[in-house]
């Protein structure tokens, strides 16, 4: 009863019996979702200029490599993995397109390659941790250094920062006639396919299976080893693409940009309602958690917050946001045990009535 | 059964809320705390200046940013300063799409990287912020100003001119540099041989050495310099590691107080030596007033006062008048000569 309750909601029939908004309503996503909103307004009410145009701009354009991201992110550690290297993918992914564009390449074809590269890093992370079984936590604390020395190492401590003028422009370009920025279109079209593959495939649906029990989603069928390799080249092929955005967007070819990035995305993912011990999670919280960070930084830095302060408020958010979700668990499970203690064995029958 | 079910939803909605509460605190907070930049100056003229230095908590830049905010209550504006934690070349970029936002008088800025915040800066001039770079140039398209610290020609003159004060015009003197292929030493170094052979004849350089900007490496060469050339009577070091290694050797041996030694260094890493007489005089820019002649230049610009032309000119309060230079950039002055006099009243 206990196990069930906590681990695979889902499938207890008791919850498809209450009504369906409140299915829909009382989950984290639904709590991220009404925090942002909850940041907005405020951020409206009391912070000046919050409300111009240049606000979305911004934001949207900064965020956007970390929303990208986020999204082969969510997969990953709902299968109870993780991938610490992206951030590192992100760089090598910068320095090749600038250094293929430098030599004389056309753009398209060196960001092309650049994803390709992305691809070929999401390739070293599955076969590590899939076929020779090494756990992804250390593959990627591994090959995080590796990419990143690969990426500096091609470079040195130089720049290359000439990139032609229409591409980058197309980087910083908004949809016409609004102030959200172009990246969105990509974004939006990924964010999509992610979730129908998430939600609504058996392949999305295994991923949750694996997070659960591992051996139990083998013996029911699942290539866990193929799935999870596929996620990491998921991974490093977004991750390629947002090193290429980076790069234009900054017009900037750098060893060492994105530092730190993974731990952002991590975050995010994280507080949007996705569970690090896996087979928990939805990508809609995971997209109202960049926003949320990212929305929350944009507005405390207009009010002229500090970074460190920012930090640290996100620091706190995020670590309440764990706090709640178990202390809702613990509670939970108190009061089933409650219940199965005044009806004796009732507790399995209890489900069923 | 139903009782569970309302305790659980309870204890969603408390928590939800908690975390609301918590935020609509800080943000409110927050908010109160970006007051400042709401009086916009005396006039029409929007006086209100933002200093985003590389990083925060770096004694240099805290220097700059005391002079800058000086000279901002001079000509009555309102002054904010921001920054990221680490100085890496894209951090910047959030920074200075805030000052846009907020729509910021002027913008002084000192650039981690050249290009990366490049466009960042353009598109906050765009939206009409001034924008005046110091101590770290961007590309010149991409700001309105530079406050530049020093000159080649100044760097060199000021380590030579006091060297040669120190050992009587005469004798042999010894290059400590950073890296052999340091673009910045090695245009210095050549300038400082011009000017030896043209002003003073009586010295003699007698070999140029290279500790690589590394504090043990400086130390070793320091100590090899001064066994090689026994009647060697300077060094000269134009590098904050190189000076502060020497230095150290230096106040330890025999040669202390009888070898002479100059350059380029901190006052915090030059104290101790400074004020046991190991070295009388160094040299360096004072960060207090580029900052402020950066506020200066930027109050000029924002007032219409001056535009960037070359030859444009402006009244900078004690630092006096300064004319704009080519690439719109603005010259602080000859270099700082900090010395036990002066030593104590700097922390950077």
């Amino acid at each position: 009863m206990i196990a069930t309750t906590t681990t695979a909601s889902a499938r207890v029939y008791k919850l498809h019996a209450r009504p369906a908004w409140r299915r829909l309503l009382l989950t984290r996503e639904a709590a991220i979702i009404a925090l942002l909103i909850l940041v907005i307004a405020v951020a409206l009410a009391t912070v000046r200029n919050f409300d111009s145009p240049l606000t979305v701009t911004y934001l949207l354009r900064d965020v956007a490599p970390i929303l990208l991201i986020a999204l082969p992110m969510t997969l990953i550690i709902i299968s109870e993995e993780i991938d610490l290297s992206v951030a590192s993918i992100v760089g090598l992914s910068s320095v090749t397109t600038g250094i293929l564009t430098n030599a004389g390449w056309p753009v398209a074809l060196a960001a092309l390659t650049a994803v390709v590269v992305g691809i070929v890093c999401g390739v070293v992370n599955g076969f590590l941790v899939t076929v020779v079984g090494l756990p992804s936590l250390a593959v990627t604390i591994g090959t995080l250094a590796l990419f990143r020395g690969i990426a500096v190492g091609l470079l040195g401590t130089t720049a290359i920062t000439e990139f032609p003028e229409i591409w980058t422009d197309l980087a910083k370009a908004n949809i016409p006639g609004t102030p959200v920025p172009a990246i969105m279109i990509p974004f939006v079209i990924l964010a999509i396919v992610f979730a129908v593959l998430l939600h609504f495939t058996p392949f999305g649906r295994s991923l949750y299976a694996i997070g659960l029990n591992k051996e139990t989603a083998q013996f029911s069928g699942i290539d866990v080893g193929r799935t999870k390799f596929i996620l990491f080249v998921l991974s490093g092929a977004v991750s390629g693409f947002a090193g290429v955005y980076f790069t234009l967007l900054y017009s900037n070819a750098r060893g060492d940009n994105a530092m730190g990035l993974e731990l952002q995305v991590i975050a995010a993912v994280l507080l949007g309602g996705v569970s690090i011990f896996g087979g928990r999670g939805a990508l809609h919280g995971v997209i109202a958690g960049v926003l949320l960070i990212g929305t929350l930084g944009s507005a405390l830095r207009l009010a002229g917050v500090t970074s460190d302060i920012i930090n640290v408020i996100t620091g706190v958010l995020l670590i309440a946001s764990v706090v709640s979700a178990s202390l809702l668990g613990w509670l939970q499970k108190r009061r089933t045990a409650a219940i199965g203690k005044r009806k004796g064995r009732a507790g399995a029958s209890s489900d069923a009535g | 059964m139903f009782g569970m079910q309302r305790k659980r939803r309870i204890a969603t909605t408390a928590a939800a809320l908690a975390v609301g509460m918590t935020l609509l605190m800080t943000g409110c907070s927050g908010a109160g705390g970006g007051t400042p930049d709401e009086s916009d100056g005396g006039d029409d003229a929007n006086l209100s200046i933002t200093m985003l230095p590389k990083n925060l908590g770096n004694a240099y830049f805290d220097t700059s940013t005391g002079g800058a905010e000086e000279a901002t209550e001079e000509f009555g504006g309102t002054f904010e300063e921001v920054g990221p934690s680490e100085g890496t070349p894209t951090s910047q970029v959030q920074y200075i799409q805030t000052a846009a936002q907020q729509g910021t008088g002027g913008l002084i800025v000192s650039a981690n990287d050249p290009e990366a915040i490049c466009d960042a800066l353009n598109e906050a001039r765009d939206a009409g912020v001034k924008v005046v770079t110091f101590d770290s140039d961007t590309n010149p398209e991409c700001r309105d100003l530079f406050i530049n610290q020093a000159t080649a020609e100044g760097i060199a003159k000021v380590q030579v001119d006091l060297i040669s004060e120190q050992i009587g015009d005469a004798g042999q003197v010894a290059i400590l540099s950073a890296s052999a292929n340091a673009t910045n030493q090695n245009a210095w170094i050549e300038l400082m041989e011009e000017e030896f052979a043209a002003n003073h004849p009586d010295i003699e350089l007698v070999e140029t050495v290279y500790g690589d900007d590394d504090d043990q490496t400086s130390f070793d060469k320091t100590a090899a310099l001064l066994q090689t050339y026994p009647e060697l009577k300077g060094i000269i070091s134009p590098t904050t590691v190189g000076i502060a290694a020497a230095a150290r050797y230096l106040s330890t041996s025999e040669y202390k107080g009888k070898v002479a030694l100059t350059g380029l260094g901190t006052p915090n890493q030059m104290r101790e030596y400074v004020e046991d007489g190991t070295v009388a005089a160094f040299a360096l820019w004072n960060p207090a007033d580029l900052g402020y002649l950066a506020a200066f230049a930027a109050q000029a610009l924002i007032t219409g006062e001056i535009t960037g032309e070359e030859g444009d000119s402006f009244e900078a309060g004690k630092l006096g008048s300064f004319e704009v230079d080519e690439d719109a950039s603005v010259l602080l002055g000859e270099p700082f000569v900090f010395d036990a006099e002066n030593i104590g009243d700097f922390d950077f």
